[in-house]
């Protein structure tokens, strides 16, 4: 097996040093078979893991990443800085603690940080797929995950967790293959997108799509349409905050001592939206976030299609909004709640507190390694009251 | 009391009249349903000594925290809006205790909780005992005893009803009581149980489900 060899840095309570692996496959002919009917392949996935796999192969979790993410979530790498996205989650002694699981984290099919998706090289044209990359689902992300899982070996899965989109992908993984995970923690997530979050996505895909530089897609020979990928990031900032955060992080201040009379960023959050937008089109490929989020918005596990009438699940659920979560507000999270009363299936629910609106998953670090580090043992041990057969253990 | 628990005292029970004779009620291997569980001691004992398997909702955040510690499931919620997503027939036990002189709808909940368990468990303490009749009688103060502990201005109750009133609402519902206890400070009370009893617990079953055993 290929995991990373960790290196731990002595002063961080981290996981140090870590690089990002890369598995291939579904070569001809043995492409992959996506959900709706193309066929994709060779296939690669960009993957990190944390932590080691004990001997009976039990403790492995899976972390699914947000929209923009990436398989980079925890540590840093060789020569840089920036520690992975959910860094202050991911470690020895944090939520998702390292000294006893193995975490593992993929960047999705679709993305374009190191998986496949529309910038990868299309292998019968020698060019990037573009739009000739078929449509992707939050189904076939797990799909492709599924691979990666059993290539490292692992059966069953202690955990499959992620916010937002890998929120998404944790139910995915409850629906498509429940009996390969013993525990999944979707956070500040739905079933479904509602209206409303379509209506966002759609605005943010034709921001992309309005610029002319767009080219229909075909711009990886004349660089990205960085105009419209940079106004499509900064209104997904705006949704990813609260009215309150935004007060607290930037009220009506100014960047310099008096306004400028012109279309400059004159108040800080001004400033702050372009700057975000700026530094996103370095690192994201504009194709990428209009598949992304299409998948996103065809993703629809609701009546009752989460766990069907009559399966049986051993899978517990532990399930996490927050507050001022206006993209993802809590009653989507409590709709899942409602699904699995129906289902006789283990489950938790907790709203926690929170002033920081749908980016509380990556920010509010407490009550949330609370949680997880409490569920995640009681489950790892068996020690709760729907262990599988439906029977308590006795102490 | 039927059953003398295991472990009473680590369980915290000793202290806990109420608990142990719901523990003692309660048939091994069921399916319990605790709304307004708490940090969850009861279903914590009811899930390691009675086999059972166990599920709450309590509104309280950090009451949530501490029973996930335990190993339990739970919804953070309102219990009034909590039961109807549940299938008929979903547990053996719903468990109102301590919890139903704080609830609004009365009524639509023993209904629903009967509805989505076979057996429901009430417990609530008893406004009508000595104490507090002497303190509202002879003292003109309204009541503030072990059982009911809070000062009129910072109280969690919105109904505050004796045995006999439970009692009359049971009969007049069609609802049988299966099984009624009632308990001072130390344990349990047989004589004059309106007047001397802190706490009653009633296990309950609609008329029908009541004449099956």
């Amino acid at each position: 097996m290929d995991s990373a060899p960790v290196k731990k840095e002595k002063t961080l309570c981290d996981v140090g040093i870590v690089e990002t692996l890369f598995h291939t496959f579904a070569r001809a002919p043995h492409e992959l078979q996506l959900e709706y009917g193309d066929r994709i392949g060779p296939v690669t996935m960009a993957y990190e893991t944390y932590g080691t796999l004990n001997a009976d192969r039990s403790n492995a979790i899976l972390v699914c990443h947000a929209l923009s993410g990436d398989a980079h979530a925890a540590g840093i790498h060789a020569g840089d800085e920036n520690p992975g996205w959910w860094n202050d989650m991911i470690g020895p002694g944090k939520g998702f603690d390292t000294s006893k699981y193995f975490v593992i984290c993929s960047n999705v099919i679709g993305g374009c940080r190191g998986s496949t998706g529309p910038s990868s090289i299309h292998p019968g044209t020698g060019r990037p797929y573009a739009l000739e990359f078929p449509f992707i689902t939050i189904a076939d992300m797990v799909n492709a995950q599924r691979c990666l899982i059993d290539h490292l070996d692992i059966e069953k899965l202690l955990c499959v967790t992620g916010g937002s989109m890998g929120g998404m992908q944790a139910l995915q993984w409850a629906a498509s293959c429940p009996e390969r995970v013993r525990a999944v923690i979707p956070i500040a997530t739905t079933l479904k997108h509602s209206p409303q979050q379509i209506a966002f996505n759609e605005v943010v895909r034709q921001s992309i799509i309005a610029d002319p530089t767009w080219r229909e897609g075909n711009y990886y020979d004349d660089g990205q349409p960085e105009k419209g990928l940079a106004l499509a990031r900064m209104i997904g900032h705006i949704t990813f905050m609260s009215d309150r955060s935004m007060e607290e992080k930037f009220s009506r201040r100014l960047k310099k001592s008096t306004p400028s009379f012109k279309f400059d960023a004159d108040f800080e959050v001004e400033g702050y939206l372009r700057n975000r937008g700026e530094s996103f089109v370095k690192r994201f490929d504009a194709n990428s976030y209009l598949y992304i989020t299409k998948a996103m918005d065809y993703f629809d596990l609701s009546g009752g299609k989460l766990i069907p009438q009559g399966r049986h699940v051993d899978t517990r659920f532990l399930i996490i909004s927050f507050q001022s979560d206006w993209l993802y507000p809590s009653y989507q999270s409590q709709e899942i709640a409602r699904e699995l009363k129906g289902r006789q299936v283990d489950c938790t629910y907790c709203e926690l507190k929170s002033t920081y609106g749908h980016d509380a998953f990556l920010l509010e670090v407490e009550e949330q390694t609370e949680l997880i580090r409490h569920f995640l043992s009681t489950t790892s041990r068996g020690l709760h009251s729907w262990n599988g057969n439906g029977n308590a253990v006795r102490s | 009391m039927k059953d003398i628990s295991p472990g009473m005292k680590e369980n915290g029970m000793e202290n806990r009249p109420d608990h142990r004779v719901i523990y003692g009620s309660i048939e091994p291997n069921s399916r319990v349903l605790d709304l307004g569980c708490g940090t969850g001691e009861l279903l914590s004992i009811l899930m390691r000594h009675k086999n059972a398997r166990v599920q709450g909702i309590e509104m309280d955040r950090h009451a949530v925290y501490e029973c996930v510690k335990k190993g339990l499931s739970v919804f953070q919620g309102d219990i009034e809006s909590g039961l109807a997503e549940y299938p008929d027939g979903s547990f053996d036990y719903v468990i109102l205790n301590q919890s139903l002189q704080e609830v609004r709808k009365v009524e639509y909940l023993i209904r629903e909780a009967l509805r989505v368990g076979d057996k429901v468990v009430v417990g609530f303490p008893n406004f009508a005992h000595a104490g507090a009749r002497m303190m509202l009688g002879l003292g003109g103060r309204s009541p503030v005893t072990s059982s009911l502990p809070y000062l009129w201005y910072d109280t969690p109750n919105v109904r505050f009803l004796s045995i006999r009133d439970f009692q009359l609402f049971c009969a007049d519902r069609g609802l049988t009581i299966l099984e009624a206890h009632y308990l001072g400070k130390a344990g349990p009370v047989h004589i004059w149980p309106n007047l001397c009893a802190r706490n009653a617990v009633f296990i309950l079953a609609t008329r029908e489900k009541g004449e099956h055993r």
